[in-house]
């Protein structure tokens, strides 16, 4: 009885400590955002008057509304989502290609190459704005949503491939050959055999470059300065004036920026978590 | 069904030579294993067949088209390999009619296809499953099936039963070649496990280091084993090896002088000279035990290993480790001495120097195939 009852105890205090642990991770990670949340919905009179509190004694939606109607953010926001969109898309397709050509392929100069793409990782990219502007100046693409797309591309094929490769690496060469002997050509079986079990590959590196790419700064305010191209992180900063700061339009923006970020990773997740080539081969 | 001819195949990493011209020609309907230890060029010569791997010079033939150039897809072979390669996207119905939805053949024909194949194989009841689901024994035969369904020129076995426990890969054994006198389909089986070339092949190709050493039957193999890399890889337990001398004693008779002095009396070779050092192969069934009056010579047991059916006794004789299967229970103990004699007709003398064999005078010319 006792030993059971001690058993149970020591049970109850692992789980217990192993929760408390978990909850404390999540609480620190997720406590700015809900600080944005918070004043998000602080009408601005008592956003000051307050002081630091869990929660306001007023709420409103006027900060959302105003964000909406008034500002320019609905036009930044469908900036980004076309930069970010279209930038994930090409990098993750040219990253596959390129994954599975270091996977699968003995080439000459290869290394090369992954020494290259490695030095192109190594740059801060403060150092590269002034290039980069001269080589786009001339061909029009500065202010322009092709050229954020353009240098966003390149930026994120490097890690991008890396991290396709490592998924292709892990998918057995015998599935592919096992098709082109079942009468694929290469590319065929690349296709529909290897592609479909790469999925939380892509899923991921699409998630990774949209994020990045998503809230990209640097290069979004240096290399475009027309408001009709400008991506939603400049767009936040029209809410900082000269003489002061409109935090709860500021956060509501905010707010509204997560959404996309949240929905892709929604429908990605389960690609994300779930192994697919389990059975392929003896486990 | 179809032939294949292999003439003077090459195959080159580099500098590295993997295959050093290999002519093989396999009959049509013929079951054929590579045998040989890993690194011996037997997968990738099977892997030059299926089209996986380029052919560096030489020519290989697929009835009687020259299929040096063609994709896989082209030659019309199936394969099953080692891993199995299931698609695990695609439950088991679909792995085995992905090549005909492929080909475009008709749905019901498909359907027809599945339906006897699963039937043959026992996978009916599995269809609608993903290969997860299913056990190392059903998805092997998933992947049998799925060669199978589709009626090749050729199969084309990769190690296919090394992921099998025992007692699996004795059943999967036997219906592998149930299937093939059932199909009649030429086959051509890679494995490094001599036990499934004995028991499976029409005829075995034993290779070493990228060289044929001897084409044949299972029993000319075993009973004349071209040299001594053949005698060794061949048979379980293995053939005991000693080193000595050639001596002929009168016109009709000759023996070995081992290295401890004792002569074993074996069949005149043909083409041995006199004092030539040669190598006594003997299997362990070929070693008895006999009583110490007998013209024995002595032994000291090292090991008694019962294995039920038969004793497999360890001894030491002239320094060396010996293994003697033997029928009878042992009446002696670890670390006595017995004698052990060995059967003149049975053994084999092999040149040491070109680890040849040296047959014995009666037996007739060029029965075997070694290169």
């Amino acid at each position: 009885m006792t030993l059971t009852g001690q058993t149970s105890t020591r049970k109850w205090l692992y789980w217990g400590s192993h929760y408390l642990m978990i909850a404390a991770f999540v609480i620190f990670a997720l406590f700015p955002l809900y600080w944005l949340l918070k004043v998000s919905v602080t009408p601005n009179d008592i956003l000051y008057t307050e002081g630091v509190r869990m929660w306001p004694s007023r709420t409103t939606w006027e900060n959302y509304t105003f964000v909406l109607t008034q500002s320019n953010f609905p036009h930044y926001f469908l900036n980004s989502v076309i930069v970010a969109g279209t930038t994930a898309i090409v990098t993750t397709l040219v990253a596959a290609l390129t994954g599975y050509a270091f996977s699968r392929f003995a080439f000459r100069g290869k290394v090369i190459i992954v020494a290259l793409m490695l030095i192109t990782q190594m740059f801060p990219l403060v150092m590269l704005i002034a290039p980069i502007f001269k080589i786009l100046a001339p061909l029009g693409l500065t202010d322009s949503l092709t050229g954020l797309i353009i240098v966003y591309t390149a930026f994120n094929v490097p890690f991008a491939t890396f991290l396709m490769q490592s998924f292709f690496d892990g998918i057995p060469k015998d599935l592919e050959e096992a098709a082109m002997i079942d009468g694929n050509t290469r590319f065929e079986a690349f296709r529909a055999i290897i592609l479909p079990l790469t999925l939380p590959g892509v899923a991921a590196t699409l998630g990774f470059v949209f994020t990045a790419a998503w809230s990209e700064l640097l290069f979004a305010l240096m290399l475009v300065s027309s408001e009709s191209a400008s991506t939603f992180p400049v767009g936040l900063l029209s809410f900082v004036s000269k003489f002061s700061v409109d935090f709860g339009q500021m956060m509501a923006a905010g707010v509204l920026a997560l959404i996309p970020a949240c929905l892709f990773f929604l429908l990605i997740q389960r690609y994300l978590v779930q192994g697919l080539t389990a059975g392929a081969v003896k486990g | 069904m179809a032939s294949i001819q292999i003439a003077n195949a090459r195959k080159s990493y580099g500098a590295v030579d993997v295959l050093h011209g290999i002519d093989l020609d396999i009959s049509d309907g013929e079951f054929i294993v590579l045998v040989g230890p890993s690194g011996c060029g037997k997968s990738t010569l099977l892997r030059m067949i299926a089209g996986l791997e380029d052919i560096t010079s030489g020519d290989i033939s697929i009835a009687g088209t020259v299929v040096n150039e063609l994709q896989p897809k082209d030659r019309d072979i199936a394969m099953v390999f080692q891993s199995y390669a299931l698609y695990p996207h695609m439950s088991v119905a679909e792995n085995m009619s992905y090549a005909l939805t492929l080909r475009k053949t008709a749905r019901e024909k498909i359907a027809d296809a599945i339906s006897g194949v699963a039937e043959i194989l026992g996978l009916t009841a599995l269809l609608e499953r993903r290969p997860k689901a299913l056990s190392g024994g059903q998805r092997q035969r998933v992947a049998m099936g799925r060669a199978i369904v589709r009626k090749p020129q050729a199969f084309l076995f990769d190690e296919p039963l090394s992921n099998l426990d025992a007692r699996l890969r004795e059943q999967m054994r036997t219906e592998i070649r149930k299937l093939h006198r059932r199909l009649g389909a030429t086959s051509v089986y890679v494995t490094h496990d001599q036990i499934e070339a004995m028991t499976m092949a029409d005829r075995i190709v034993a290779m070493h280091d990228g060289i044929i050493q001897q084409v044949g039957s299972p029993v000319e193999i075993y009973d004349r084993p071209a040299n001594i890399f053949v005698a060794s890889f061949i048979g379980s337990p293995a053939m005991n090896f000693l080193e000595g001398s050639y001596e002929q004693v009168g016109e009709n008779s000759a023996g070995i002088r081992l290295t401890d002095g004792a002569l074993v009396p074996v069949l005149p070779a043909r083409d041995a000279q006199h004092n030539q050092p040669v190598t006594l192969g003997a299997r362990p069934e070929h070693i008895t035990i006999v009583s110490d009056g007998e013209n024995g010579l002595p032994a000291k047991v090292e090991l008694i290993e019962p294995m039920g059916l038969s004793t497999l006794v360890h001894v030491t004789l002239a320094g060396k480790p010996i293994k003697i299967f033997t029928m009878d229970r042992p009446a002696y103990a670890v670390d006595s001495f017995i004698h052990i004699a060995f059967d003149m007709a049975k053994v084999h003398v092999f040149d040491s120097a070109s680890e040849k064999r040296l047959p014995p005078a009666s037996e007739p010319h060029g029965d075997h195939a070694g290169q």
